[in-house]
């Protein structure tokens, strides 16, 4: 299936997506800046997300919480996210509350600044500082998203940091640093518009060109730190935790080519076939045949440049010691490079990324949020609609060569939880 | 800079569905959606946890998990590859009142979907391998959650706003004692009982027609054969603990922050105060601007966020107040909590909370079915609570029509700030002292096991 997509720039730099489609009367609007955590600078971790924060406090023309009140009291969703190298913004509203969504966000991308304060500030370091306790640090295995890029990128590499950042270097972030975050990374040439769903085509350009079009383009930006990496990690990294949790927890994680690249095909594949759903080779051996394992995920973190990550994790079962678990699924996939996958693995997993796509294109902030995807990091939302035959070009010797290659022992890095005073007794 | 108005409204419609009863009592809901090629099988079954015996709690949700572990005649292995294949997975699961199994896929391979969900339906493997390894993994979870405070809370929540003897009162999973002593022979025992025509809704929702719906369900499940038996005879699932407000803490040393559940049971989704609920709830706590997350989080920034909500069941689900706040305010953070429900029950809100609250709900409603699998779900809820087929058509203008004296009697419906437990899970050394301080009920002490650390 094709779904249409329209797109122009207008003179400030920003790149406009429309996609039609009436099936019900909703629209989403979907804007991503080409600017995460990969942009910080040194001392501010965790900045890009605070400053996400910020941009629910309000603008010139909106009041602190009101951008959340008024798209909820035009019976919309809304929320925002921040990754390693992008920050994306979304209302899904009612069509006839398609220019109340506009225009707010034209309004936070031209006029922040004026309702910044310092108790703005303060309050939203607070509330991040407890999302940081909340997701981080009073969760088992919370740490496991900043521990895991640390271990596998270089200190000075951009993706090596915090995303969610330091208690240190929120507490240090002021309002200059919002001020020059803004100027630098939130203008119309940094920043792609989705509009998904059923709207008026005629209608919506004039609304995209009435509040868009006067904002200024913005300045140079800063390149980023060299990103490019070898194709492997030269070894196998280790770190082992010792953490408040009950069962040993194994993150096996590999370099894999970027997201969106020729090779990024096969190994999307190859985790499909070790991990996606009942029948696949992981959840099959070690927790169906072995018992070793009580949960098992396999995906690849779809980072765009320098040097993706393809993560294995594995959950222990209760009296399986992490040196047992580790071993059993390093098994597994030295058996998957030593033989090979089949044509029928790779059919099954053909067969059900097919049905999520499909099935995730039902909804209209899926596909805005997918065609700002590919637009962002890829140049060309029309990729959005060569994924399927993207997918189906891969052969088994294909995946079979991504394994042989990218998930070997000099490949490899292990970030093993324990719990609390499993390594004294082993040791 | 003016804001923008409004437009017209553009139309919508819950879709359409009919309804039909095979020869052997089996009820078919079909609602076609015809907009992609998709389709969702969505079988729903009376066998959800309040089904568990007493001294079996856990059984409903063990042998729905075992659905998708094999058939007599494909073990799992063969199962999955039979649904992967197809490009879809078995979805299984159930809450306290249903269990459910559904497939959703491409609409052409409906027949194939349709004959293996009746399949699993009817001819479980209940293998003894799999039956103890699916117990097992449900006493890992338990022994993981020890240490991990929401989960936690939620079950110790539970444990405290409802009596001992009530079924509420344990995870719809089961307890480790109950869990234990679950075999081959009492899952096996359960889906007989409960796995039958009479008890199971098919609801199919997509690109299909209801009469090449029928032929295929016929063909797949016409001659289901059994009758329902009452596994659960005894008492309602919802008696409520005895005694008035008290704070029970479990203890997560050096915890850096506090969760925290504040509640206690609320009124069953038959209610007739149930939407007047429904509205209060969304402005007490149910949206993000509403008067507790705004509170809590843009006002204090003790917390990330702060919600509230009424749960539907059959019976009276709970209300609570879900929360976790950095551990030195966790005792300003209750106090700000029972604060915002006794205010909840001693005035009316303002025309400007009550319509943030109604427009939001009428304005997201068509947002809710963009797929396939949440039409068959809302379907589901009709069949589980009996509403009546124009339900969702009818929503809106009632939403709409709410006014702020109803709000208020939704609130005097539901909550009782005086008879709520609260709960937290954070370091006791931190925050015992200053909860007990509040005067807000006598503060008991458990470890994470549930045992009492007071003698």
């Amino acid at each position: 299936m094709d779904i249409p997509i329209d797109t122009y720039e207008l003179p400030n730099g920003l790149r406009v997506i429309l996609s039609e489609d009436h099936r019900a009367p909703i629209v989403a609007v979907n804007l991503w800046y080409h600017v995460g955590s990969a942009h910080e600078r040194a001392g501010r971790t965790g900045f890009a997300h605070l400053f996400e924060h910020m941009l629910f406090q309000g603008s010139e023309h909106v009041g602190a919480n009101e951008h959340f009140e008024l798209v909820q009291r035009a019976g919309g969703t809304l929320n925002g996210s921040t990754w390693l190298e992008r920050t994306n913004y979304y209302e899904t509203v009612p069509s006839h509350h398609l220019a109340t969504a506009l225009w707010l966000e034209a309004d936070r991308m031209g006029r922040l600044l004026p309702a910044m304060t310092q108790e703005k500030l303060d309050t939203q370091r607070g509330v991040v500082q407890n999302e940081r306790r909340w997701s981080v640090d009073n969760q088992p295995y919370g740490t496991w998203w900043e521990r895991l890029p640390a271990l596998c990128y270089p200190p000075t590499h951009p993706f090596h940091h915090s995303l969610i950042g330091s208690f240190a270097d929120l507490d240090a972030a002021s309002l200059e640093d919002i001020a020059e975050f803004f100027r630098t990374w939130y203008t119309p040439d940094n920043a792609v518009l989705t509009i998904a769903g059923d709207f008026d085509p005629v209608e919506a350009r004039a609304l995209v060109q009435q509040y868009y079009g006067p904002i200024p383009r913005g300045g140079p930006r800063p390149a980023l730190a060299d990103m490019s990496l070898p194709p492997t990690f030269g070894a196998w990294l280790r770190d082992t935790v010792e953490d408040d949790v009950m069962v040993p927890r194994l993150f096996l994680a590999s370099r894999s080519p970027v997201f969106g690249s020729d090779a990024y095909y096969p190994a999307t594949i190859c985790a499909a076939v070790l991990g996606l759903r009942r029948g696949s080779r992981l959840k099959r051996s070690l927790i169906r045949d072995q018992e070793v394992a009580s949960a098992v995920s396999v995906s690849t973190w779809d980072l765009a440049k320098g040097a993706d990550l393809f993560v294995i994790d594995v959950t222990a079962r209760p009296g399986v010691s992490a040196e047992r678990l580790e071993a059993a699924t390093v098994a597994e996939v030295d058996r998957l490079i030593a033989e090979g996958v089949t044509d029928a693995e790779v059919e099954r997993a053909l067969a059900m990324l097919e049905t999520d796509i499909v099935i995730a294109l039902q909804s209209a902030g899926d596909r805005a949020d997918k065609l700002s995807l590919f637009a962002t990091l890829l140049g060309d939302p029309r990729r959005l609609n060569e994924e399927l035959a993207r997918h189906r070009r891969v052969r088994a010797a294909d995946v079979t060569a991504f394994a042989r290659t990218r998930l070997g022992a000099d490949n490899r890095a292990s970030l093993l939880y324990v719990p609390k005073g499993a390594a004294a007794v082993a040791a | 800079m003016t804001r923008p108005a409004a437009g017209t409204p553009r139309p919508y419609r819950f879709p359409r569905f009919t309804r039909h009863t095979l020869a052997n009592g089996l009820v078919v809901l079909v609602a076609p959606v015809p907009d992609l090629p998709l389709v969702t099988i969505h079988a729903l079954v009376d066998a959800g946890a309040s089904h568990d015996p007493r001294g079996q709690e856990g059984v409903a949700q063990l042998a729905a998990a075992l659905l998708a572990e094999g058939t007599q005649a494909l073990d799992g292995p063969a199962l999955a590859d039979r649904f992967e294949r197809l490009g879809t997975t078995l979805e299984v699961g159930g809450d306290w009142d249903t269990a459910f199994v559904e497939v959703s896929g491409l609409a052409t391979r409906l027949e194939a979907f349709a004959h293996l969900v009746a399949e699993v339906l009817r001819t479980p493997g209940f293998a003894e391998r799999d039956v103890a390894r699916l117990r097992n993994e449900r006493l890992a979870e338990l022994l993981e959650q020890q240490a991990e405070p929401r989960g936690l809370a939620d079950d110790m929540f539970a444990r405290f706003v409802y009596a001992q003897e009530a079924r509420y009162g344990l995870p719809p999973g089961g307890s480790t004692a109950s869990v234990s002593a679950l075999g081959r022979a009492e899952v096996a025992a359960f889906h007989a009982a409960r796995y039958t025509p009479g008890t199971t809704t098919m609801i199919v929702a997509g690109d299909v027609e209801p009469e090449a719906v029928l032929a295929i369900l016929g063909r797949a499940l016409g001659d289901w054969q059994g009758t329902a038996r009452v596994t659960a005879p005894h008492g309602a699932p919802d008696a409520e603990a005895d005694g008035g407000r008290t704070i029970e803490l479990v203890d997560k040393a050096d915890a850096p922050q506090s969760e925290i559940r504040v509640g206690h049971p609320a009124i069953a989704r038959g209610h007739p105060a149930w939407l007047r609920a429904h509205v209060m709830n969304a402005i007490l706590g149910g949206l993000f601007s509403s008067r507790i997350n705004l509170n809590l989080r843009e006002r204090h920034a003790y917390t990330y966020g702060a919600f509230s909500s009424v749960d539907a069941r059959r019976h009276a689900g709970t209300f609570e107040v879900a929360t976790a706040v950095q551990s030195d305010v966790t005792a300003p953070a209750v106090s700000e909590i029972l604060a915002e429900i006794a205010r909840m029950t001693e005035a009316e809100v303002s025309d400007d909370e009550l319509t943030l609250a109604t427009a939001y709900l009428d304005g997201v409603f068509p947002i809710r079915y963009e797929t396939t699998s949440a039409v068959a779900g809302a379907l589901a809820k009709l069949v589980t609570f009996g509403l009546p087929d124009d339900y969702y058509d009818s929503y809106r203008a009632l939403i709409r029509a709410m006014t702020p004296a109803d709000v208020l009697a939704g609130a005097q419906a539901v909550l009782r700030p005086e008879a709520a437990r609260i709960v937290v899970v954070g370091d006791v050394a931190q925050v015992a002292a200053p909860l007990a301080a509040l005067g807000a009920g006598t503060v008991r002490r458990w470890d994470a096991t549930g045992a009492p650390l007071d003698k």
